[in-house]
């Protein structure tokens, strides 16, 4: 829980807690019992488990010695990812020669231990910490909606006594606990609290918000805010997921579905470019909830809020049936033959004037048939909403992937960040810097605005200007970056929108091919939706401006919803068709309006900001008329009679082969080489200076950023929370004041 | 809290490893002399009492001055300079001679204790912090220490602090004790103005700081790694151990934590020798200690005495005997609220120290003899005990914090009755499921009063039951 500082303290024993531990253990075993190994034995150990040996590393602890033959000890805190409290000692194992049962989860073996994890001891251990844990834990497992996948309720069937000992229940009952009001996501009923404190570990340790905490002692100890208030990190519906009984659930999922009555798709989530892995939750073809799954190059096992809870975002707003702008102005809605007749009519008129613009949630099988239509109809112009630097820059992967990889920057010892806020843009990204911060000395320093990052970093200011300082080695941040073993810049995608954007982007990446290492590359674009690698991969450019020079007559807009493309800037006659999920920006401006699949609801590749491919899967099928994208574009092409070569997705997806053969080798990595990516020498890099921002600021700004999270209510409710909970804080201060 | 800081301090193989060495040591030394730092053999069998010359605190009582002038006058802070200067090795050789153990209530070997300081340094700074949070119910001696004879802490402070190459030595004091730490803090400014601590300490080149820093009310402070979380600032909680705070202590350095009797022996041991401090009390169970005698006494008092001595000597010696005379005795607590009672047919003739209470299925604890007679109502006494241990449970281990409050419960039941006799089984497996169990000692703490009750008084217990079954079935009948 507050160990974390602690290490940081230290120093010169810079390591996570439990390794500290282990260490100071092999210095203490060689100072008291006669001098044995040295500390620093790297060969291993024999213990043994229920009389098997196992051959562990020095340090090891019991229950990862026992976790290697496959015993499972039990446990409600101890979490692989957390630093280890000990508290809730279910853990208890009986070890020959000692006396009192050790705690597994936290106690180093020694060399010739002889663990029992089945002995009599154990047993009542176990039995006895059971016994406890549900003397007050109420026993309202019919409305709890943890049911069928608690902790507590299957550890008690496993290892707990078959019947109860507490007749105290007929004089003063169980304890209760007043339930806490901590934001519209997680829902509080503290009364089921085992006091694992997981979730006070995450706070601190992941979230990097010290929100969560205990107050009272013994029996009367609670976990809580102290002060009611918002739990305001935007990675909070982890505490769910860590919470081992029902006191921590989801709030939008409350008394919905219980988790036998569900089917789970293993999905990907597509609301940020990091790509997290999912389960999407499904019943009567309702997406009803998404947890995280596990990918240690991507998410670890945690998922950001707006991925886990915008999901309420795809039941509303939903484009249901194909509409058509009237002569009046209105779009009406008509069946599918009369919408695709109204878009070819236009399109043979449009005489190769044909363009296309994709957005944030297009996935890359949709952007492979659109080009394919639109070169077929004789169009060039093909962009994505989000812009980059001009010219051949997206040519090269390497200008606009985070080459250092997620994973990667767990061990990066020195980061710059430019014109970007992790945080929010990439939440579980910046898990992995807080993590490399915590336990890796990671030195941080960001030039932008001043933002709050749940770690400390150095702002250096502002001001453009200053990425020159630094580039050219003469800031004190660049003798950082050039000492360190695996430094890294990290740009914001939204820098590079800027008219200097690509003398940034030049002046950087040059910079970096000096910081470059063996099999390290520091240059790292963070981009900010799951569209754009994809994009870029099957050869859009980017950025809206060719569009609007081009004057197309049909103009495509693929899940395009940023709004940064108006009806303006358009020619009048000109017949814009949006392909998309959700009545927003797009579909506003369009004449012709195709109901096209969210992504639970196709099979779908998307390439994250590392460049890794990985494919969603069909959960639930679209409501109402809605078709998969690509299907509709392959059904355009058929009635102006220039049919897309492909009629299933295993030949789309031999299309997107032939492209780029890296984007159907799903889940892996095609690591971009940092040499082909030299900048252009003709590229100017004057740098013009001006202060440089960013979008996301604080926490109300991350909750809507695309058109599923628009639409979800959840979200809404989050805004509202944290604005509340600003006035609050606004009104504390004034009141201090006075 | 002090007294249930039990072995905790190394976990059980490892004393396995360290104890019986020296007991096997003292074995073979017949046959060949005995290695430096073994107490000199014991000739005596008779202990107590304890002759006015040979008393370590002679100010106990506060009938002289704490201060500088008349701590110097009765001999604290003579030879300082020579013990500092005569090292490390040499200081903890006089205490292993002198067989001290802590007097905390764990009883671990004080010298043992200190030389694990004396690793390689890594370059961290080493601390000695000096438990000075005395909580457990019916133990005052680190008080009077403090009150009335500061000096030969702070001086104990540098000698300890000496021999375990301590920077500073932190006094962690009970926040409830405002003479005590205000008195402490006058002791420690005048040692620092006669140039007695801080830099340069008594002259003797060695630099060294001693802070007090005062608690905030937790009982639970007193256990050691607790103590060390309080002392950084954060809540009072046990930690895990491994590690153990001679690796990783305060502020994450190598710490020690001692009793502020250990410590404050510790000068007049070097000044004396160990040997001196060995010829009194049993083998293992050396020196004198400050006993604190309350509860049904003529006399109630705090007396510095040799160990070993036997209880009925001790209580009719020093407190006029017991209220009603010694026929009247119904039992004793022996060492603090945390060691399990006694009867009076023990009483009769239980040695107080380490080894003679254990044999009695007891433990001396911090010495702290709670003495009941027969007008006490054992079992509500026992049962306050508990009601104060759930107060100040952490809360933060499972089998503390559910299963002192249950025992609470059950407690407050018996003291009226209102319980089936199964029910008293049931407290025994309950105590038992809690003892051993947890992060710190606290939970054993909380055991042993009930195990001692219903070891020694089940027939009462079961007696109330059955007053009570039958209130019950007149009531119902009528």
């Amino acid at each position: 829980m507050i160990r974390a500082p602690l290490v940081k303290a230290l120093g010169a024993l810079s390591s996570p807690t439990h390794q500290i531990q282990i260490g100071s253990r092999a210095v203490r075993t060689t100072a008291v019992i006669a001098q044995q190994a040295p500390a620093k034995a790297p060969e291993k150990i024999e213990v043994f488990v229920d009389d098997i040996p196992v051959q562990v590393l020095p340090g090891t602890t019991v229950l990862q010695a026992a976790a290697q033959i496959g015993v499972e000890i039990p446990r409600f805190c101890y979490h692989e990812r957390l630093a280890v409290a000990g508290n809730c000692r279910m853990c208890l194992v009986e070890v020959e020669k000692s006396p009192k049962p050790v705690a597994a989860c936290a106690m180093p073996v020694m060399k010739g231990w002889r663990i029992k994890t089945n002995s009599d001891l154990t047993r009542k251990a176990r039995e006895g910490v059971m016994e406890f844990l549900l003397m007050n834990h109420p026993l309202d497992c019919p409305i709890c909606d943890q049911g069928g996948e608690c902790d507590l309720q299957d550890q008690a069937m496993a290892f707990g006594s078959d019947r109860s000992r507490f007749t105290d229940i007929n004089y003063t009952g169980k304890r209760a606990v007043e339930d806490k009001d901590i934001g519209p996501l997680v829902k509080t009923i503290m009364t089921r609290c085992i006091h694992c404190t997981r979730c006070v570990r995450f706070a601190s340790e992941i979230a990097g918000v010290d929100d969560l905490g205990t107050t009272g002692r013994g029996n009367d100890m609670q976990i809580g805010t102290y002060v009611e208030k918002l739990f305001l990190t935007e990675l909070s519906g982890n505490v769910i997921d860590l919470c081992p009984v029902g006191a921590l659930t989801n709030k939008p999922y409350s008394f919905v579905a219980r988790p036998w009555e569900i089917r789970k798709v293993s999905s990907i989530d597509v609301l940020d470019a990091v790509g997290s892995n999912i389960v999407v939750s499904t019943r009567t073809n309702e997406v009803l909830r998404i947890l995280p799954r596990e990918n240690e190059d991507v998410n670890e096992e945690w998922l950001a809020d707006k991925s886990r809870f915008a999901c309420d975002g795809l039941k509303r707003q939903r484009l249901v049936a194909p509409m058509v702008r009237m002569p009046n102005g209105e779009l009406q809605a008509v069946e599918w033959e009369g919408a695709l007749i109204a878009v070819a009519k236009a399109l043979k008129k449009a005489n190769g004037q044909v363009a296309g613009v994709s957005g944030q949630l297009a996935d890359v099988e949709s952007l492979v048939a659109l080009k394919d239509l639109v070169n077929r109809l004789e169009g060039e112009t093909l962009v994505t909403e989000q812009g980059f630097i001009k010219g051949a820059g997206s040519d090269v992967r390497a200008n606009y992937l985070l080459n250092s990889t997620i994973a990667g920057l767990e061990e990066a010892d020195a980061v710059l960040l430019v014109g970007t806020n992790p945080r929010y843009e990439a939440p579980l990204v910046n898990t992995r810097l807080r993590k490399a911060y915590v336990h890796n000395e990671l030195q941080i320093a960001s030039i932008g605005p001043k933002i709050d990052l749940s770690y400390q970093h150095e702002n250096l200011g502002a001001d453009a200007s200053l990425i020159k300082d630094v580039c050219s080695g003469t800031h004190a941040f660049s003798k950082v970056l050039e000492g360190a073993k695996k430094p890294a810049i990290i740009i914001g995608a939204d820098l590079l929108e800027r008219p200097d954007g690509a003398a940034i982007h030049a002046t950087i990446l040059d910079y970096c091919q000096k910081l470059k290492k063996k099999d390290w590359n520091p240059f790292n674009v963070l981009q900010n939706n799951a569209a754009q690698v994809g994009a870029l991969d099957v050869g859009y450019q980017a950025g809206v401006e060719a569009v609007i020079k081009a004057q197309p007559k049909v103009l495509f807009l693929l899940n395009a919803d940023a709004g940064k493309l108006t009806r303006e800037q358009l020619p009048k006659d000109c017949f814009i068709v949006y392909i998309g999920s959700h009545g927003d920006n797009g579909a506003s401006i369009a004449d012709a309006v195709l109901p096209g699949a969210a992504y639970t609801e196709k099979q779908a590749i998307y390439v994250n900001t590392e460049g890794r491919p990985q494919q969603t899967l069909t959960a639930v099928s679209p409501p109402g008329m809605a078709r998969e994208d690509w299907k509709i574009l392959r059904a355009i092409s058929e009635v102006v009679s220039t049919p897309l070569p492909y009629d299933t997705l295993d030949e789309l997806r031999s299309r997107l082969e032939d492209l780029g053969p890296h984007l159907t080798r799903l889940g892996e990595l095609e690591p971009a080489s940092l040499s082909e990516a030299g900048s252009q020498a003709t590229i100017s890099k004057s740098i013009n200076g001006g202060p440089i921002d960013v979008k996301q600021k604080e926490l109300r700004d991350y909750f809507m950023t695309d058109a599923v999270s628009r639409a979800s209510p959840t979200m809404a409710k989050c805004i509202s929370a944290v604005n509340k909970q600003q006035r609050q804080n606004e009104q504390a201060k004034q009141s201090v004041a006075i | 809290m002090a007294a249930i800081v039990r072995f905790n301090l190394l976990t059980k193989p490892q004393i396995v490893a360290a104890l019986p060495a020296s007991l096997q040591l003292q074995r073979l030394q017949s046959t060949q002399a005995p290695p430096p730092g073994t107490p000199p053999p014991q000739t005596k069998t008779k202990f107590g009492p304890l002759a006015d010359e040979d008393r370590i605190f002679t100010n106990l009582y506060g009938r002289h001055d704490w201060r500088l002038k008349g701590a110097l006058k009765r001999g604290d802070w003579y030879k300082t300079k020579e013990i500092v200067l005569k090292g490390p090795d040499w200081i903890i050789n006089e205490i292993k001679t002198s067989g001290l153990r802590g007097r905390g209530g764990a009883g671990f070997p004080s010298g043992m204790k200190w030389s694990f300081m004396n690793k390689p340094g890594d370059g961290r700074p080493k601390y000695l912090v000096v438990n000075a949070d005395e909580g457990e119910p019916g133990t005052c001696k680190d008080r009077d220490i403090m009150r009335h004879d500061p000096h030969k802490l702070v001086e104990g402070c540098l000698i300890a602090g000496r021999a375990m190459g301590a920077q500073a030595a932190y006094i962690y004091i009970r926040g409830e004790f405002y003479n005590e730490a205000s008195n402490m803090q006058l002791a420690i400014a005048e040692a620092y103005q006669a140039g007695l601590i801080g830099k340069n300490a008594c002259g003797t080149g060695y630099d060294f700081d001693v802070f007090m820093h005062r608690g905030a009310g937790a009982y639970i402070c007193g256990e050691e790694t607790a103590l060390i979380e309080s002392l950084e600032g954060k809540q009072g909680k046990p930690r895990l151990k491994p590690p153990f705070p001679a690796d990783v202590g305060v502020f994450g350095c190598p710490t020690t934590v001692t009793n502020v009797e250990t410590v404050a022996v510790a000068p007049s041991i070097c000044r004396r020798g160990g040997p001196w401090f060995a010829s009194f009390g049993r083998t293992r169970n050396s020196g004198t200690k400050l006993f604190n005698i309350s509860g049904h006494v003529k006399n109630p008092c705090t007396v510095e005495e040799e160990m070993s001595i036997p209880l009925k000597e001790l209580i009719e010696r020093h407190c006029g005997g017991v209220t009603g005379g010694w026929d009247n005795l119904l039992g004793v607590i022996p060492g603090g609220s945390s060691t399990p009672i006694i009867p009076k047919s023990v009483c009769d003739d239980v040695i107080m120290d380490f080894d003679g209470l254990i044999a009695a299925q007891t433990s001396l604890g911090t010495a702290a003899i709670i003495v009941m007679d027969k007008s006490t109502d054992v079992i509500k006494a026992i049962a306050r005990l508990i009601s104060f241990y759930k107060h100040e449970s952490c809360g933060q281990c499972t089998p503390c914090r559910e299963g002192i409050g249950w025992m609470n419960k059950i407690m407050t039941r018996f003291v009226k009755g209102d319980a089936q006799p199964a029910e008293i089984d049931m407290l025994w497996e309950i105590s038992k499921q809690i003892e051993g169990h947890t992060i710190c000692a606290l939970g054993d703490g909380a055991a042993w009063p009930v195990q001692g009750l219903i070891r020694h008084f089940r027939p009462e217990i079961e007696k109330r039951m059955q007053l009570h079954a039958g209130q019950q079935t007149k009531r119902a009948s009528n």
